[in-house]
């Protein structure tokens, strides 16, 4: 695969695309948004970077075993229900540590929406590395 | 009275790092753990005798129900059986398994299997003991199958998994409908499981009308755990086991579970007709057919298989009986086999281990050399045999005793007593002389005396056999009375005697208990001679039940292996049409009626254009991607669909809808593509016949969708949960995007679960994709295979 055009573009929208998926993943509370949206949009950014760089030159962008992506965002996701139990409330319970300017409040819910994030993003790159795996 | 089980649990997790670090010695330092449940037990006592040991923990609060431990006189007693002889076969299985890789995880399957036993005779609530009572079926399915190498152990282990798992569903099941039997009776759901509480109604109880089909549920649960015939073959089977494991399962535990929960019951159940004529029928059968068998064996381990099942029957009988000497008798007899099997199966081990061989005709003259092994091999099989003054001796009279005051068919009890006693004295000759006495036999291995973890055991058993002969006194006062007071329900004394009586029914007893050890010396000299005598009782046991399982076994795997063709294809196509063809039949008459009650939607208001426009687009999408001759194309076509249906969600403001929905065709799409990649570039059209099957199932899947699209859109749903979320959203979580609120904050429990589902999609592809391509480097990971197998 060796698109001249598309690798011009790729490299911007792909930078692009990462970055707004993070902005996606923080505004989630309160416009439309949150982890799954976002991290389909930062798969497809990857994705995006395979198909014009071919998936080896994507998974060393990358640097992270989409493996283990989905391993810490399962941990994320589960561990940020934790706190609350420390508290004596239900598993799960929202905690609130305080308000960041342009995100809202945040707190265990924002740890849990990462969570979501990295599992989806995971998820996406673990089936797109796995099937582009033979064109190396 | 819980810790005990508990403390042996955390001593199974902690074992297999124990035993690293403590090498050798480990056998004798984790002894500690059922010693101090032993001792814990024994400090206890007076607490047990007088009935005040109980303990309550909450369970399902909301329910009312609780869970109730008792440590009554037959838990206590049982209680010091398994840790005593459980101490003790720890440090046996320390020098027997000495140097295995995996003995740390030996002693862990062992200490589950303990605190399960433990944990089942203190259960007063039914259902936490038949929980302890599936764990003994599970950890002994890893016991038994520990050399998990030879196809034969594997066979063996799954065998009484099957057979003790099987009847412990029929057990689940009675036990049901006993609680059901006690809430049809007035008691409260917390009381109606709880042993202590049914007794009090045994009367009501076994007249009600669901008595004999629980009755009968129950008993297959504990003669299939207890090996009784047609169910006994699963234990000789389970020798295949480490010797160690032979030797706890089959002396104290395990196989005596089932005649545990006989008794636990014994004063709600028994009694009636249907209990004497089943129970003391199957029990005496079963303690023929042992007996019988046990002498037509070679294999050390086989003869102790066999006169296992032989004083289980026994046992069983006994309880079937259930007059006040029977019980007596049950748990005079009880004990003495648990002490002198124990000690005869880490005889047989020691000859094992160190010469070899199991034959008992290839061994011979090795007590100058095994002296000690063979000192309490001889104590614990003269008691076995019933020859004073043994503890065996003192419970066999009793039992002759309860055979021969039987209210109905003493004579034919009596006459299977003797017969069966008279081949155990065959076989415990068989056992203790031929492979020690007589003229020395060159084994496989040049044997020397086992190391002393190995003999401690059996001569403490074996001397504990010999004490309690001579003074049976102790016994009677404490753990006898006790235990068969508790199986009575009211206070039963003990009066074991070494000595005898001189009136006619004493005389009588005596003259049979003696018969029978010297028509036992008559059949072990015609044993000894050679294999030919017993050839045709080899025989017996490949016929019968076995039979029937392997058969049932070989049909099993053939129903299995046919319905995974049929259903199992491995083609996407097959798949998808099985699973939309059986929606459209599963949920077609509900989708039918549901309109046909409630109504369809209908459109409200007049159309307008772009929702027309919309529709059509999703609907060509969907023509082309179905008409497309080219793959690509029908990828294209169904995308098309797919962003037709993101545009309608974002029409009517679902906007995160919208961009999920977005973002998912586009993510489909690329991965159909890259799908398209792989396959085979010639497209092997489906025939005319398989086309039209394909239209009418894909025609009726999509009808009942549209239906029940229809029909929901009429339900009205309650306003005050959409409201509860519009309202709280902002303050409680806030959030301004309720959509994502009840995503990761309201309803998070649900968004886990779903995150889990996609990551374990994403494994699953990925390892179908990794098998695919074969064993290629994976970053961060070794080993593909492997990986993909593990999921």
């Amino acid at each position: 695969m060796n698109a001249l055009v598309l690798q011009t573009t790729a490299r911007l929208v792909v930078l692009l695309l990462v970055v707004f998926s993070v902005l996606v993943l923080l505004r989630g509370h309160n416009e439309p948004g949150g982890g799954f949206i976002g991290g389909l949009l930062c798969g497809l950014a990857f994705a995006t970077h395979a198909l014009s760089f071919g998936v080896r030159a994507t998974r060393r962008l990358m640097r992270i075993d989409p493996l283990r992506l989905l391993g810490v965002g399962l941990i994320l996701a589960a561990g940020s229900g934790l706190p609350a139990m420390f508290r004596g409330q239900a598993f799960m319970t929202g905690q609130w540590l305080g308000s960041v300017p342009g995100i809202g409040k945040v707190g265990s819910v924002l740890v849990f929406d990462v969570g979501v994030y990295l599992v989806v993003l995971g998820a996406a790159m673990l089936i797109l590395t796995g099937l582009m795996g033979e064109e190396d | 009275m819980l810790w005990t089980v508990l403390g042996l649990f955390g001593l199974a997790a902690v074992s297999p790092w124990a035993t690293r670090r403590l090498g050798d010695a480990a056998g004798w330092v984790l002894a500690l753990g059922p010693a101090a449940v032993f001792v814990y037990w024994l400090v206890n006592w007076p607490a047990v005798a007088a009935g005040e040991l109980n303990q309550t923990l909450p369970w399902a609060e909301s329910l009312g129900v609780e869970l109730a431990f008792r440590g009554d006189g037959l838990a206590g007693a049982m209680s010091l059986l398994v840790s005593g002889i459980g101490a003790l076969i720890v440090v046996y299985a320390g020098g027997y398994l000495r140097g295995n890789p995996r003995l740390g995880l030996f002693f862990a399957y062992l200490f589950v299997f303990m605190g399960a036993m433990l944990g089942m005779v203190v259960s007063d609530h039914l259902i936490a003991l038949f929980v302890f009572w599936e764990m003994t079926s599970v950890s002994s399915y890893l016991l038994i199958g520990f050399n998990h190498g030879k196809p034969d152990n594997r066979d063996a282990a799954l065998k009484a998994l099957l057979v003790t798992g099987g009847g412990g569903l029929a057990l689940l099941a009675g036990l049901v409908l006993l609680g059901s039997i006690g809430v049809s009776l007035g008691l409260l759901l917390n009381e109606a499981l709880r042993v202590s509480v049914l007794v009090e109604h045994a009367g009501a109880i076994q007249g009600h009308a669901l008595f004999p089909a629980m009755l009968v549920l129950v008993l297959i649960g504990c003669f299939t755990k207890s090996a009784q015939f047609p169910f006994h073959f699963w234990l000789p089977a389970a020798m295949a086991g480490p010797t160690p494991v032979s030797a706890y399962l089959h002396s104290a535990t395990m196989v005596k579970a089932g005649v545990f929960l006989l008794a636990r019951l014994h004063p709600a159940l028994a009694g009636g007709t249907l209990w004497v004529a089943v129970v003391t029928t199957v029990g005496a059968v079963t303690m023929l057919l042992g007996a019988v068998m046990a002498v037509g064996q070679r294999d050390l381990k086989g003869i102790l298989a066999y006169t296992t099942i032989s004083v289980l029957g026994t046992l069983v009988m006994l309880l079937g009986l259930g007059t006040d000497t029977a019980i007596k008798a049950m748990v005079a007899f009880l004990f003495a086999h648990g002490l002198y099997k124990a000690a005869l199966f880490m005889v047989a081990g020691n000859v094992d281990h160190e010469t070899g061989t199991r034959d008992v005709m290839a061994l011979g003259g090795l007590r100058s050399l095994m002296p000690l092994t063979a000192a309490a091999g001889l104590v614990a099989a003269l008691s076995m045999a019933g020859a004073p003054p043994m503890f065996g001796y003192v419970s066999k009279k009793v039992m002759l005793e309860a055979q021969v005051g039987a209210p109905t068919l003493a004579w034919l009890l009596t006459a299977a007593a003797v017969v069966a006693n008279l081949c155990m004295v065959g076989a415990a000759l068989l056992l203790a002389l031929r492979p020690f006495w007589g003229a020395y036999r060159e084994p496989p291995r040049k044997p020397h005396e086992a190391p002393r973890s190995m003999t401690f055991g059996p001569l403490l058993l074996a001397a504990l056999g010999l004490l309690v002969g001579l003074l049976p006194g102790g016994f009677n006062a404490t753990l006898g009375g006790a235990m068969a007071s508790s199986i009575r329900g009211e206070p039963l004394a003990m009066k074991l005697k070494l000595m005898f009586g001189l009136d006619a029914k004493s005389l009588l007893i005596v003259a049979l208990s003696f018969g029978a050890l010297g028509l036992g010396y008559v059949l072990y000299r015609r044993l000894r001679g050679g294999p030919e005598f017993p050839a045709g009782l080899q025989g017996l046991g490949r016929y019968g039940p076995d039979r029937g399982y392997g058969r049932a076994m070989a049909g099993l795997m053939g129903l299995a292996k046919w319905q995974t063709r049929v259903v199992q294809s491995g083609y996407l196509r097959r798949y998808v049409l099985l699973v939309v063809g059986v929606v459209a039949l599963a949920a077609g008459p509900l989708a039918v009626a549901a309109v046909r009650g409630g109504g369809a939607a209908t459109i409200a208001g007049p159309l307008r254009v772009h929702e027309v426009v919309l529709a059509l687009l999703v609907m060509a999408g969907a023509v082309y991607g179905v008409m497309a001759r080219s793959r690509l194309a029908a990828v294209i076509g169904i995308g098309g669909s797919g962003i037709g249906l993101a545009v309608i969600f974002a029409v009517y403001g679902a906007v995160d809808l919208a961009i999920t929905q977005l973002m998912v065709e586009t993510l489909v799409v690329v991965i159909l593509v890259l799908v398209l990649l792989r396959l085979p570039g010639a497209v092997r059209a489906s025939g005319r016949l398989a086309r039209g099957r394909d239209l009418l199932v894909a025609a009726a899947g999509g009808s009942v969708v549209t239906l029940l699209v229809l029909a929901s859109a009429t339900v009205e749903l309650p306003a005050a949960v959409s409201s509860y979320y519009l309202n709280t959203a902002s303050p409680a979580a806030f959030g301004r995007n309720v959509v994502n609120v009840i995503l990761v904050d309201f309803r998070a429990l649900d968004t886990l679960g779903e995150i889990v589902v996609v990551a374990v999609a994403g494994v699953g592809v990925a390892s179908l994709v990794w098998r695919g391509a074969g064993r290629r480097a994976r970053p961060g990971i070794e080993d593909p295979q492997r990986s993909g197998e593990a999921v």
